[in-house]
């Protein structure tokens, strides 16, 4: 199995306050480096913000420059089809094989068309696996600057 | 007993001072006992016989709180084994604790202290007594309960927390006399005002004792303007017996320390220097009528003063002003010292957190709450929310299992809190007493 399918996140763990998402955009943009989503998960005080990018390992660097504790995870980005009942397939398929899902956030490319589901699970290997011999395309990093 | 006018607490002082250089030449004795004391004594040369009056106290050493804790278990106890009946331990301490032993005469001459306290405050026979003090190594429980039973009250044991109950049992018993927090008395008010129960007219309480954490004539007035009572301060501590130690009387202006019992000085925090009486210094406690454990001119870390004038009550043991703050940066929440280098232990046994943190103290509906704010390691972020979710409960449950209270705790980003060079302020609190 080949990279396929794998591609980098960003993680940032950040006071849970609107300045400080506000500064890690900010110095994301100044790098002109695109961002494709992006989530929030919050603790009490603190959040840990996640970030799918156009160059995920230029944008650890430059965050990491700025003094942020950051962290890069693979997850896995699926291509599907903008319509009800994808998602849910998707997971059963997952569930299926034993697979859980740790953290899951998706994203519209183009309405009614094409989304992206990014999952997060513990053995990728095997996810991606399940996965490949489904309709659906596995996403690699190259696709996420062209989306 | 001999009670009223001709009892102890209106001794002459010339008598009162006859006694205490007695007490404090047979405390020589005794501590020489005890493996801590005897050695210094033997280092030092001291000799019963170096104690013609009470001012020779000062060519004795202080005893610190880190003498106790070095020399925990059983470095301080002067009597073998088994002529010891109990011991307390104190709160908030990593590791080793402070061990307090009482012989059976120890407990009972603890427990006529309180008795002392409680009848100079009008309290007796007829009087139901509900002690909400944590009961079990806690001095203020135990030590307290007994005093009351020698008081003559009913005692109702009714321990910390659980205020429906505490309510219940208020009501049920009538009870007429509590022995409580001053930020329990008024979370308690705030209950009893949500539940449409009037202190002032459905309970039966006429005296409040208000201990175990510093407090401001403002609030004690407020809990007596709330429940319709008159609110003592007692002060003590659990080297020294545990509560007690120093009580008002009627007139509610200082407490008395008993000094039959103990010899007080204050002295200048950084020099140990005696000060005069009037002056605000260190107080410092010397236990003259204890026998499992003397302890000798031991340093509390509580600012206070000596009254300079004999007070209005007639009685002559001296009294200190209430505890204006401390000499160390401790602090008390719900009852329990805490000491900053304490947590800082904790967050440095913990790998994933970095050396700067702050403690901040809030009150939060009349109850204390201590938020621990901590930065952590940037290496230790590896992206998962749950990660940190772990490391917040681990901190919390360390805190609680070492210090007995349950901090909240708050985790930042590397470089947050603001560096400073020299002592950073560790401690912030927020609370007004």
């Amino acid at each position: 199995m080949t990279m396929e399918g794998k591609i980098q996140q960003i993680s940032v763990f950040a006071r849970n306050e609107p300045g400080r998402i506000k500064r890690i955009t900010e110095v994301l943009s100044c790098e002109k480096i695109n961002i494709r989503a992006i989530t929030i998960a919050s603790g009490d005080d603190y959040g840990v913000i996640k970030l799918l990018v156009s160059d995920p390992r230029r944008a650890y660097r430059v965050l990491k420059r700025e003094g942020f504790s950051v962290a890069l995870n693979k997850v896995i980005a699926v291509q599907m089809e903008d319509k009800p009942g994808g998602l849910y397939r998707l997971l059963e398929i997952l569930a299926e094989n034993g697979i859980n899902v740790e953290d899951a956030y998706g994203f519209v490319i183009k309405s009614g068309e094409t989304a992206v589901l990014v999952i997060n699970v513990k053995d990728i290997e095997k996810g991606i696996k399940i996965l490949s011999q489904q309709p659906v395309k596995l996403l690699v990093e190259k696709d996420l600057y062209e989306l | 007993m001999e009670e009223g006018k001709n009892s102890i607490e209106f001794i002459r002082r010339e008598e009162l001072e006859k006694i205490q250089v007695n007490r404090l030449k047979k405390t020589i004795e005794r501590a020489n006992n005890s493996p801590f004391y005897k050695n210094i004594f033997k280092k030092e040369g001291i000799h019963p016989e170096d104690i013609r009056c009470t001012d020779d106290i000062r060519k004795l050493p202080f005893t610190t709180r880190e003498d106790l804790r070095e020399n925990f278990p059983f470095g301080f106890i002067a009597l073998p084994l088994n002529k010891i009946v109990r011991v307390h331990t104190s709160t908030g301490t990593t590791g080793k604790p402070k061990a307090i032993f009482f012989s059976k005469r120890d407990v009972d001459e603890a427990a006529g202290l309180i008795a002392r306290c409680m009848r100079m405050t009008g309290a007796g026979p007829g009087d139901v007594f509900q002690n909400m003090m944590s009961y079990g190594l806690f001095t203020g429980g135990l030590v307290f309960h007994y005093g009351a039973e020698k008081a003559g009250v009913l005692v109702i044991p009714a321990g910390a927390g659980n205020t429906e109950k505490q309510i219940e049992l208020m009501r049920d018993f009538k009870t007429t006399i509590v022995h409580i927090t001053p930020s329990y008395a008024l979370y308690l008010a705030d209950i009893l005002e949500e539940k449409g129960i009037d202190p002032e007219e459905e309970l039966n309480l006429r005296i409040v004792y208000l201990g175990a954490e510093p407090y401001s004539q403002k609030t004690r007035e407020k809990i007596e303007k709330i429940y319709g009572v008159n609110a003592f301060n007692c002060y003590g501590l659990s080297e020294m017996n545990g509560p007690g130690v120093g009580f008002e009387c009627p007139l509610k202006d200082g407490l008395h320390i008993w000094e039959d019992n103990f010899i007080l000085e204050v002295v200048d925090p950084l020099t140990g220097e005696p000060l005069p009486d009037g002056k605000e210094g260190e107080l410092v406690l010397t236990t003259i009528n204890r026998e499992a454990m003397p302890i000798i001119r031991y340093r509390t870390g509580d600012i206070t003063f000596i009254y300079p004038q004999v007070c209005g009550c007639g009685r002559t043991h001296r009294k200190i002003s209430p505890i204006k703050g401390r000499t160390d940066d401790m602090f008390i929440i719900k009852g329990v010292n805490v000491f900053p280098s304490e947590v800082e232990r904790v967050l440095m046994d913990t790998p994933e957190v970095a050396r700067n943190y702050q403690i901040v103290i809030e009150r939060e509906r009349s109850l204390d709450i201590m938020r621990i704010r901590v930065e952590i390691k940037k290496r230790f972020f590896d992206g998962s929310l749950e990660h940190l979710k772990e490391l917040q409960e681990k901190i919390k449950s360390k805190v609680k299992s070492e210090l007995m209270v349950t901090p909240r705790v708050e985790l930042l980003e590397p470089g947050t809190l603001p560096r400073t060079t020299g002592k950073s302020k560790r401690v912030i609190d927020k609370r007004r007493l």
